[in-house]
């Protein structure tokens, strides 16, 4: 069958793109689907976006391994594939002996899991570097490999390389039902669509457990866990230069205070169980705690400054708080990469290699392809000196239309995100990809721009444009009234 | 490299107010810069009546008044740059612009801000519950329904009682939208009240005052709004929680002057009005550099907007002038 | 005779103006009127307890023009009685560019005898 896929990858977040991009080095046919109208739409967007060091996890957990290794692949690949990364280092901060002793069982367990670059720092010393910390903070371990890094985009560098390598993006395409025969497994999707491959490589996320149910394997459960954030304005940009972590307690990693690659300041998470996986709304309450938590670190933080809120679901595993990375006891044609946690995002690419071995385990041929370029340009405008920004106007003006006032997004860059490989088919997908409506007016001025611009890109009418697919649509016409 | 007496960033009411005055107290060379490809700013979308009537001694609608302006430009040589984007400021008084044929740069004596307001959001509000769409800013709407044609929706509930929601709750009635109520925290509208008046009282919509949106519902389109009244701390009651179905939720809770330029060029802000600190007569911390409209601060009517404008623009001529020693 | 209370929408100030009225003859008679600071008040008020008018704003759809939108508003108030039939006039209405400020959109609306113009060039 000529139609027929190598691998199937059930979910286009960091796990699910991380494993297409590794794939895609090989002369395979892939297919990567996804139940939404975009990429990375799940847990991958809405997190921390901090690439740990990896002194947290257990030593001898995939998740250390992953985490070490991952923190060292994105260093690597960050600046070829124009993934915004800033590697600002972060501090995990005591306020009293208890405190002091877990940072210094932090370190040692760094020092196990092969962590480089950290030091543990005395008041004065963490005082100098962020003069806004409370009073309180009496020392800090500093992982100088850590940094802060763009999570969509994370997901839509490997996604277009991918896809550039001829894997198809099929989204849009919630499965429904998987059936497996002697050599291969038929998936349908609940618009009707079916495809079918040899190997099913299981990165749904939060609904890796329903996926994975469907072939059989009910080996493991993921239940969600939200946590709930708050991006502060660009105006108390630099209240900290690092990303600053309390010490860990029973109750988990507790609030961080962090900048943000895009220029703003990040408050959160909360971390509260919840009923449904797909609940994410914010509460007035957890709101409250991510600030008082942060102003346990950083007294100054105000509400004042919040320019919007959102809560992000992570896909808790059940087998012990490792990652499940294996392929199913239950079924040889399923790859599980399942309960991707934190530090999940940071992870990803190294998950995405150990995916790479098990599918080659699996008893998939694997042939490298003779050369592979990951390298990526993005245009951004703003980051463009003077001189650059004008010649790129006179090769092609719509770069100098300013779309986003906030931002200073231009209709040139708009252009791209829709028409790039995995490019934008929505509002919030044009956001993510160049942050027009990121800013302060949060699209108030652009939207009806950006609209225009992905109804005449996408040949739809304006009453088609949606936030995010499905019936999110934007606006109807006068002769529907 | 453009030299000029006075550059003018924004052609809304303030800055074409303010770039007549300075052409007619004697400034030759001047320019307004204007990031939309019309003048008269937001007044274009401002397309009822009750502008005008202490500038002009007359009732005019938004886009009246603006093209009045926009007629007293003629003959007077002052340059207008339409759909150019002005992406610095300096304290040097060199501003860098943006449009489809590269970038410029002007060397101005003077330099008068005059970029508007932007709206409050809902990310600002923190409102909880879930981020579907049909969540607008009463001004965004505006454009979509009158300026671009489009119906942001059928059924709607607007939240905060300031001038653009009560006039866009006339507006959306009146193209045959229904709308549910405005709901307004405090305990008095902020409005004007002739607004309540013809906008909600001549349709029948309710004002519920001392009431708030707790919580926005739906997972794709918007399905309804939890509204509550609140104590006298602006807390929400328990127990008088209301579901208020609908598709659409109009924000309307008031302005923020807009002043990305003027932090970029390290002007002082002042942080009540959130405009740059007034050194009297509308002069910033830079010598030379003059504010107004709703980039100074927020306004109310536009014909003030308008007076104040005349002064800058006065003040700004002697500037470049002399009379005003730095 | 009665007493009505209305509220100015003439300007911003808003004034709160009573208005005694009385039916003579079958016919609506105002009486006396006070709160009002100005005259435009005086009027407004009267024509508010005899036949309410307002001036009714919308836009058109316009074709080559600089936006799809033209802003349009009747020339004179128009009884608040007829501003939906006027609506639906306008809702149906479609010009072509070039169009200037007053220009006449369309004339006698909603039987009227007051013409809705343009508000701009467009």
């Amino acid at each position: 069958m000529s139609d027929l896929y190598d691998a199937i990858i059930i979910g286009c977040g960091v796990t699910g793109a991380w494993t297409a991009y590794e794939l895609s080095r090989y002369r395979l046919k892939i297919a990567i689907v996804e139940k939404e109208n975009d990429i990375g739409c799940g847990t991958t967007k809405a997190n921390s976006a901090i690439v740990h060091a990896g002194y947290d996890p257990e030593p001898g957990t995939l998740k250390a391994s992953f985490n070490v290794r991952g923190n060292e692949l994105i260093r690597g690949r960050a600046k070829r594939m124009a993934i915004p990364f800033n590697q600002c280092g972060s501090y995990v901060i005591a306020f009293d002996t208890e405190g002091m002793n877990s940072i210094i069982q932090l370190y040692n367990r760094g020092i196990q899991n092969g962590v480089p670059d950290m030091k543990l720092l005395t008041a004065e010393e963490v005082h100098k570097a962020e003069p806004n910390l409370s009073d309180d903070v009496c020392g800090a371990l500093l992982a100088g490999s850590a940094g802060i890094i763009s999570p969509f985009e994370l997901c839509c560098a490997p996604t277009e390389v991918a896809v550039r390598y001829g894997a198809d993006l099929l989204r849009n395409f919630e499965v429904v039902s998987m059936v497996p025969d002697e050599e291969k497994v038929t998936v349908t999707a609940k618009d009707g669509r079916v495809i079918s491959g040899k190997r099913i490589i299981n990165a749904a996320g939060l609904y890796a457990d329903d996926m994975a149910k469907m072939l059989g394997d009910t080996s493991f459960k993921i239940t969600p866990k939200r946590g709930e954030y708050s991006i502060l304005d660009s105006n108390v940009y630099g209240i900290v230069d690092h990303v600053i972590f309390q010490p860990p307690t029973k109750a988990g990693k507790g609030i961080l205070v962090s900048p943000t690659v895009d220029g703003n300041i990040l408050v959160g998470p909360t971390s509260d169980p919840i009923d449904f996986k797909d609940d994410l709304a914010t509460t007035d309450d957890g709101q409250k705690r991510a600030f008082d938590g942060a102003r346990k670190s950083v007294p100054s933080i105000s509400e004042r400054d919040v320019i919007t809120s959102f809560s992000g679901n992570r896909s808790v595993g059940d087998q012990g708080g490792d990652f499940i990375c294996s392929i199913s006891s239950s079924e040889p044609k399923l790859i599980n990469l399942a309960g991707i946690e934190s530090p999940g995002l940071t992870s990803a690419p190294a998950i995405a290699e150990y995916a790479a071995g098990l599918l080659r385990q699996s008893g998939i041929e694997m042939v490298k392809r003779e050369s592979f370029d990951d390298t990526r340009t993005v245009v951004r405008f703003k980051e463009l000196d003077d001189f650059n920004k004008h010649e790129i106007i006179q090769n092609n003006p719509s770069y100098g239309r300013i779309i986003c006032r906030c931002e200073t997004i231009t209709e040139g860059e708009i252009i791209d995100a829709i028409r790039r490989p995995a490019g934008a088919l929505d509002m919030d997908g044009v956001k993510r990809r160049v942050r027009a409506g990121m800013g302060r007016c949060q699209g108030g001025f652009c939207g009806p721009r950006v609209m225009e611009i992905l109804s005449r890109e996408l040949g739809i009418p304006m009453t088609q444009v949606t936030k995010f697919g499905k019936r999110s649509y934007m606006v109807i016409g006068r002769e529907e009234l | 490299m453009i030299n000029v007496d006075v550059a003018i960033v924004g052609g809304g009411p303030a800055g074409l107010a303010a770039a007549i005055e300075c052409r007619n107290s004697g400034c030759e060379n001047i320019l307004i810069l204007e990031r939309d490809k019309i003048l008269g700013g937001i007044l274009n979308q401002c397309i009822h009546a009750g502008f005008g009537l202490s500038f002009y001694k007359e009732e005019l609608t938004g886009p009246e008044f603006a093209q009045r302006q926009i007629n007293e430009l003629k003959g007077t040589g002052i340059k207008v740059m339409t759909d150019t984007m002005v992406l610095s400021v300096s304290q040097e008084k060199v501003i860098t612009a943006c449009s489809v044929e590269g970038l410029v740069e002007i060397q101005a004596k003077a330099i008068i801000l005059a970029m508007g307001c932007r709206e409050r959001t809902r990310g600002m509000l923190r409102i909880s519950g879930t981020r579907p769409s049909g969540i607008y800013t009463a001004g965004t709407a505006q454009r979509l329904v009158n300026v671009e044609g489009y119906m942001p929706g059928k059924e709607v509930v607007i939240l905060g009682s300031g001038d653009i929601g009560l006039i866009m709750a006339r507006r959306m009635t009146l193209e045959g939208a229904h709308v549910q109520g405005v709901y307004e925290i405090m305990p008095k509208s902020n409005g004007l009240k002739r607004n309540i008046v013809q906008c909600l009282d001549d349709f029948g919509i309710p004002l519920h005052l001392n009431t708030t949106a707790i919580e926005i519902h739906g997972k794709e389109r918007v399905i309804g709004v939890t509204v509550a009244r609140v104590n006298q701390n602006l807390q929400p009651i328990e127990g008088t929680e209301e579901f208020i179905p609908c598709d659409t939720v109009l924000l309307s809770v008031g302005l923020i002057p807009e002043n990305e330029l003027s932090l970029g060029c390290g002007i002082v802000m002042d942080p009540k009005t959130r405009g740059p600190k007034d050194y009297g007569a509308f002069a910033t911390s830079v010598p030379g550099i003059f504010a107004c409209g709703n980039a100074h601060h927020v306004y109310d009517l536009v014909d003030n907007v308008a007076k104040d404008a005349i002064k800058v623009g006065r003040t700004a001529s002697e500037f470049v002038r002399g009379e005003v020693s730095e | 005779m009665e007493t009505s209370k209305v509220i100015c929408v003439v300007c911003p100030n808003g004034c709160e103006i009573s208005v005694d009225h009385e039916i003579q003859d079958n016919e609506l008679k105002v009486l006396n009127i006070t709160g009002n600071k100005c005259e435009r008040g005086e009027k407004y008020a009267e024509s508010e307890i005899i036949c309410p008018v307002r001036t009714l704003t919308s836009t058109v759809a316009i074709a080559d023009g600089m936006f799809p939108r033209l802003p349009v508003k009747s020339a004179e108030p128009i009884p608040k009685a007829s501003m939906m039939e006027a609506m639906k006039e306008i809702r149906k209405k479609k010009v072509t560019a070039p169009v200037f400020m007053g220009d006449v959109i369309i004339s006698n609306v909603a039987g009227t005898g007051i013409d809705i113009i343009a508000e701009k060039n467009g």
